[in-house]
C-alpha cells in the first residue's frame, strides 16, 4: 500500500465564513450600555385617606421646578441647577447647627468591626444623622431635561456626602467599593445607612398656574 | 546593473492570507463578548440627557423598558408627532388609555420573573429630553399603581460635568 501524504483542507474560505459571522453580530447586536439614575417611588398609601406625615418645616427642603424650567429652592427664586449640589450638601449636614436648617438626631450604625481604625472596636459608629427631606415637585410643563438635571444635583449631593465618609473612614472611594466582597458590601450598607437618600418625589400637582 | 532587476513581468507578489481568518475571528470574538443582542426597536426618537451621577444597570433580566418620546420620522405619517408611549417594543396605541396599558404591562411583565425575582423587577424610563413632566407624572403614578417601584431614568454619562 502506497503511503499516501496527509492532505491539508483549503482553509482558504475561512476568512470568508468569519467575515460573515462577524457582519452578522455586528449588525444583530448594540454596544449601547444601559446606564441611568435608579431611584425608588415612594409607594401609594394603603388607606385612601391623605396620610399626614408631621414632619417640622425645618426639615424639609423644597425643590420646585416651574414650567419655564426655573428652579426655587427652600423659598428662594432663581437657584441655578449648579448651585443646587451646594445647598442640598449643606442642608444635610447643617455644619454649624443653624436652626433654619434640618435637626439631627444620634443614631448608631454597625460597621463591620476592625475595618477602621477611627472607629470603636466593635465597629459602631456613632454619630448625628439629619432629619432633613428633599422634597422635589414638578410642574406638568417642565421639561423631562431640566427635572433629571435636578435630580442628579440631588443624587450628586448625597453620593458626595457618602464619598467623603468613606474616604475619612475607610481611605476608599465608595464608588470602588466591591459589592462582591461581603465586608465593603457591609460597609457601603452602612454608609447609605448614615446619609439616607431623602429624596421625596412629591405627588404630581400643577404648580404656577394654567397649564 | 540588472543585479537589481528581478522578478520582471512576474505581477504583483501575493500577499499571504493565512492569517486573515485568525484576525477576523479574533475581531468576531471581540463583538461578540462586548455588545448585547438588539432587542427591541425603538419607534419613537429619544435624545437622551446627559447626566454625571450615572450607575450601569445590572441584571438585564430584570429590566423592562418603557420610552416616551414623539414617533420615529417615517412614524409620523400614521402616529402624527404628539409623544407617545412604547412598553418594550409596542407602541401604545390611541385607543389604549396610556396608564392602563402600563399597569397591564407592569403585571405582564412580572409574570414572566421567577417568584423570588418578583419585587425586583426594574422598569427603565427612556425618555426624550424635551418631553413635559405632566406625561412622565402620569406613567409614574401608573407604575406606583402597578407596585413598580425600582425605576432608572435611563441616561448618559456625561464627562464634562466629572471635574465639578
Amino acid at each position: 500500500m502506497a503511503k499516501r501524504e496527509l492532505q491539508e483542507i483549503n482553509a482558504g474560505s475561512m476568512a470568508d465564513i468569519a467575515f460573515l459571522l462577524l457582519i452578522f453580530f455586528l449588525v444583530a447586536t448594540t454596544m449601547d450600555v444601559d446606564t441611568g439614575l435608579t431611584r425608588l417611588l415612594p409607594p401609594i398609601p394603603e388607606d385612601e385617606q391623605e396620610q399626614e406625615v408631621k414632619v417640622n418645616k425645618r426639615n424639609v427642603l423644597v425643590v420646585l421646578i416651574n414650567r419655564n424650567d426655573q428652579l426655587m429652592v427652600g423659598g428662594e427664586f432663581g437657584t441655578r441647577v449648579d448651585q443646587l449640589k451646594e445647598i442640598t450638601m449643606e442642608f444635610f449636614t447643617n455644619p454649624t447647627n443653624d436652626p433654619t436648617l434640618p435637626e439631627k438626631e444620634t443614631k448608631e450604625v454597625e460597621f463591620p468591626p476592625g475595618s477602621s481604625p477611627l472607629l470603636p472596636p466593635d465597629g459602631v459608629w456613632r454619630g448625628q444623622v439629619s432629619k432633613g427631606v428633599i422634597s422635589l415637585q414638578n410642574d406638568r410643563s417642565t421639561t423631562y431635561q431640566q427635572y433629571l438635571k435636578v435630580q442628579n444635583e440631588l443624587v450628586a449631593a448625597v453620593n458626595q456626602l457618602r464619598q467623603d465618609f468613606c474616604k475619612l473612614y475607610f481611605d476608599k472611594d465608595y464608588n470602588d467599593l466591591n459589592m462582591n466582597n461581603p465586608t465593603e458590601k457591609e460597609i457601603a450598607e452602612a454608609i447609605r445607612d448614615v446619609y439616607k437618600m431623602n429624596i421625596s418625589e412629591a405627588e404630581p400637582k400643577n404648580i404656577g398656574g394654567l397649564n | 546593473m540588472s543585479k537589481f532587476k528581478r522578478k520582471k513581468g512576474q505581477g504583483a507578489q501575493k500577499i499571504n492570507t493565512s492569517s486573515l481568518p485568525d484576525i477576523i475571528f479574533m475581531l468576531l470574538f471581540f463583538f461578540m463578548v462586548s455588545t448585547t443582542m438588539r432587542e427591541t426597536e425603538v419607534q419613537v426618537q429619544i435624545t437622551p440627557t446627559e447626566v454625571s451621577e450615572v450607575k450601569k444597570l445590572e441584571q438585564k433580566s430584570l429590566v423592562s423598558y418603557i420610552y416616551i418620546g414623539r414617533p420615529a420620522k417615517h412614524l409620523q405619517g400614521l402616529y402624527g408627532s404628539e409623544p407617545m408611549i412604547q412598553l418594550n417594543d409596542k407602541l401604545v396605541n390611541e385607543e389604549g388609555i396610556p396608564t392602563e396599558a402600563v399597569q397591564d404591562f407592569v403585571l405582564f411583565e412580572r409574570e414572566k420573573l421567577p417568584e423570588i425575582e418578583k419585587n425586583k423587577m426594574v422598569m427603565s424610563l427612556r425618555i426624550d429630553q424635551d418631553i413635559p413632566m405632566g406625561k412622565v407624572d402620569d406613567v409614574k403614578q401608573a407604575l406606583r399603581r402597578a407596585k413598580a417601584l425600582i425605576i432608572n431614568y435611563s441616561a448618559r454619562k456625561d464627562y464634562e460635568d466629572e471635574g465639578r
